[in-house]
């Protein structure tokens, strides 16, 4: 078995990941960067399309406080203050940083330009171009990450289980896509930072490999996850016509500049009948409007594929030329001509609030265990402020990294850690599972998880309800206990889809169930959690669900909300 | 390698053909035909991920964004020529999917695209 050590592991090479190895390398460790797609293209961060929010007041007087007022407005009052404060505070000093390291934020003369988004009080949003500041922010920090000579690079690994002992983080095992070789990596401290699980539902904006597979593995190690009922549906995701080459998210920045109209399919601007403004303000939250679309469809008022109409017909072509010119004849060679029709948009699944408890360092219960990123859950509460996830990933990688390459068990010994039998210990409990049930032989790991995005989508998506909560759950423990046991993956050894879809569903099974179990735990409508049977918010769920896993079981518990000690409204004078 | 078209039965709705290289060995010619459905405006990666689901789990190919042509993994030969399977759209007609030439074959369409300093090397 192919063996490597290093000081600092990190598990996903986006934002979050490249950040905190360049600043684990800083601190003097030795760092593996591993991802098992390439580094810094298998991610959410190279799809960003837009926003990054952060306090500099370029454009106008802005302070990080009210970056803060802001992020744990729409939090809903569930937002870790602490992991907020620190997403607030600390992102300028990044947005200046990865200008410093060459990324090319749009700007007049030095003054970095910002634009207004929903739920922000100023014009606080910066981008690189309109569409391509993820792949910028990425290409920015993977040069970056080249730059440092105790960063090693791994691409294509996949990460299957952690290993700790005696309560400490002491390495991983991973199976080597292209050789098809099971791997063993012993660290001395870890950073999950493989991203979110929007892939778990039919409708999203994810790349195949954002699938909870860092909660998986986070609750696999003794750590826990919080808020995982939390999950933002993107109002207005591209669904029709089809449209390749474009990220489904990409109408957003049309409306931040050109406004545009949402219509249902009688014409009429609907989000005012919801208690919203919309128009061409674009102000409008996300969850509400997620809500109103579903509202229209199952009014029988909405679009053929069954979400709204956005349109952009009332503009003139330079108008939208000189907004939007490349993209413009992208979206021509797609055969949409926006001055002669509008386009179907629908809610999809694009951002998870929950994820790993961690405290201010990033360290999660489990020593020397630390997280950073999307995978991160309590920053932005129950409902995310447009544009604070490109910040969050900047800020938590660059914390995690530093509390990672300056941990106590950093100078300390390896613990060796028996790679073959922990893979073995690992395949001995998957298939000492057994079941009655008989399984088509058809079946497939990859069609399982299809089965499992439509049960999330179905019956665990926009709108809730307590009967639909409470099947899916019924129906993911049944694939769980009774199918995926008897999943085969096909023989072979150099690059295997059926083994990787196989660890997929693993993760994806176990990540889906700790959504389901704290959707249900949570009987009331707050933020991005919408129950159709229970639509107010209950102040006695102004609390936080802890989701962990113990043998073999997840079992939640209740905590309460970390509040900050700072006097913040008396600081920047507005009122919370 | 069986000569069979893979297909799904039962179904009368129009189709594409893809004639996909299979297999670890670059010298050793073997396409194996793929019937897919064709819908208007998809693209040669969805038909890809559609076979991949509903005939033949172990057909290989690398994509991570599905749709936003920014992870630039699912690069291929389709009739010949380099394309993103990503952005090129699926045609009424037969088409001939094969890996990269200018690569090392890893297996059916996946090639060696890793950058030499990104391998796993044992260290010990």
């Amino acid at each position: 078995m192919d063996f490597m050590t290093t000081d600092v592991l990190i598990v996903g090479a986006g934002a979050a990941g490249m950040y905190a190895s360049i600043s684990a390398a800083k601190s003097g460790a030795k760092v593996i960067l591993i991802d098992k797609s390439l580094i810094s293209r298998g991610g959410a961060t190279v799809m960003a399309q837009m926003t990054v929010a952060a306090a500099i007041g370029h454009q106008e007087a802005d302070h990080w406080t009210h970056h803060l007022a802001d992020t744990i407005n729409s939090g809903r009052g569930l937002c870790n203050e602490n992991l907020s404060y620190l997403l607030c505070k600390d992102a300028p000093e990044k947005i200046l940083e990865m200008r410093d390291w060459k990324t090319d934020w749009a700007n007049d003369d030095g003054q970095i330009r910002q634009v207004m988004a929903p739920g922000h009080n100023v014009k606080r949003c910066c981008y690189v171009d309109f569409l391509n500041t993820g792949p910028a922010v990425a290409r920015t920090l993977r040069g970056e990450v080249a730059r440092q000579s105790n960063i090693n690079r791994v691409s294509g690994v996949t990460i299957i289980d952690l290993k700790v002992r005696d309560g400490k983080a002491v390495g991983a095992i991973g199976l080597n896509n292209e050789t098809g070789e099971f791997v063993a990596i012993g660290a001395k401290a870890i950073v999950l930072a493989a991203g979110g699980l929007t892939q778990l539902f039919q409708r999203n904006s994810a790349s195949k490999n954002m699938g909870g597979d860092s909660h998986a593995l986070a609750l696999r190690a003794g750590a826990n996850l919080m808020d995982m009922e939390f999950v933002q549906f993107f109002p207005i995701g591209h669904l029709a016509p089809r449209l390749v080459g474009m990220d489904p998210i990409m109408w957003d920045p049309f409306r931040y500049k050109l406004g545009g109209h949402l219509l249902n399919n009688k014409g009429e601007h609907f989000i005012e009948s919801y208690g919203g403004a919309d128009g061409e303000a674009y102000t409008v939250g996300r969850d509400l409007a997620s809500y109103a679309i579903i509202k229209e469809c199952e009014a029988g008022r909405g679009s053929p594929n069954g979400g709204a109409w956005l349109s952009f017909q009332h503009l003139a072509r330079n108008e939208l030329e000189t907004a939007f010119g490349p993209i413009i004849q992208k979206l021509f060679e797609n055969n949409i001509d926006l001055t002669k029709q509008a386009i179907e948009v629908a809610p999809i699944a694009h951002y998870h609030m929950g994820g790993i408890e961690v405290d201010s360092t990033m360290e999660t219960k489990i020593s020397g265990l630390f997280a950073a990123g999307e995978c991160v859950g309590g920053a932005n509460g129950a409902n995310r402020l447009s544009g604070n996830a490109i910040p969050e990933a900047f800020v938590f990688g660059d914390i995690a990294g530093q509390s990672a390459g300056s941990h106590k068990d950093v100078k300390r010994n390896f613990t060796p850690i028996d790679g073959e039998k922990m893979l073995s210990t690992t395949f001995d409990q998957l298939y000492k599972q057994s079941s009655n049930k008989t399984v088509s032989s058809e079946m497939t790991s990859r069609k399982l998880l299809s089965k499992l995005q439509n049960i999330m989508w179905t019956q665990v998506g926009v709108l809730r309800n307590k009967e639909d909560l409470h099947d899916a759950l019924l129906n993911i423990q049944e694939i769980q206990n009774d199918m995926f046991p008897k999943i085969q993956p096909s023989p072979g050894t150099t690059f295997n889809p059926s083994l990787m879809d196989w660890l997929d569903l693993r993760n994806s099974l176990l990540s889906a169930e700790a959504i389901c179990l704290a959707a249900n735990g949570r009987e009331e409508s707050r933020g991005a959690h919408q129950m159709e049977d229970i639509p107010t918010t209950i102040d006695s769920f102004m609390k936080n669900q802890i989701v962990s896993l113990s043998s073999g079981q997840l079992t939640t518990i209740w905590k309460p909300v970390q509040r900050i000690k700072l006097n913040l409204g008396e600081r920047c004078q507005i009122k919370f | 390698m069986s000569d069979k078209v893979l297909k799904k039965r039962g179904k009368h709705q129009p189709t594409t053909l893809l004639n996909i290289f299979r297999g670890t060995d670059a010298s050793n010619t073997k396409f194996q035909t793929f019937e897919v459905p064709f819908q208007s405006g998809a693209s040669v990666l969805d038909a890809l991920i559609w076979a991949n689901e509903n005939l033949d789990q172990s057909l290989s190919f690398r994509y991570s964004c599905i749709n936003a042509n920014a992870c630039k993994e699912c690069m291929m030969l389709v009739d010949g020529e380099v394309e993103y399977a990503c952005l090129k759209r699926l045609e009424k007609q037969v088409m001939r999917l094969e890996p990269l030439p200018n690569k090392k074959l890893i297996v059916d369409l996946v090639t060696d695209i890793v950058p030499p300093k990104e391998k796993f090397l044992t260290t010990t």
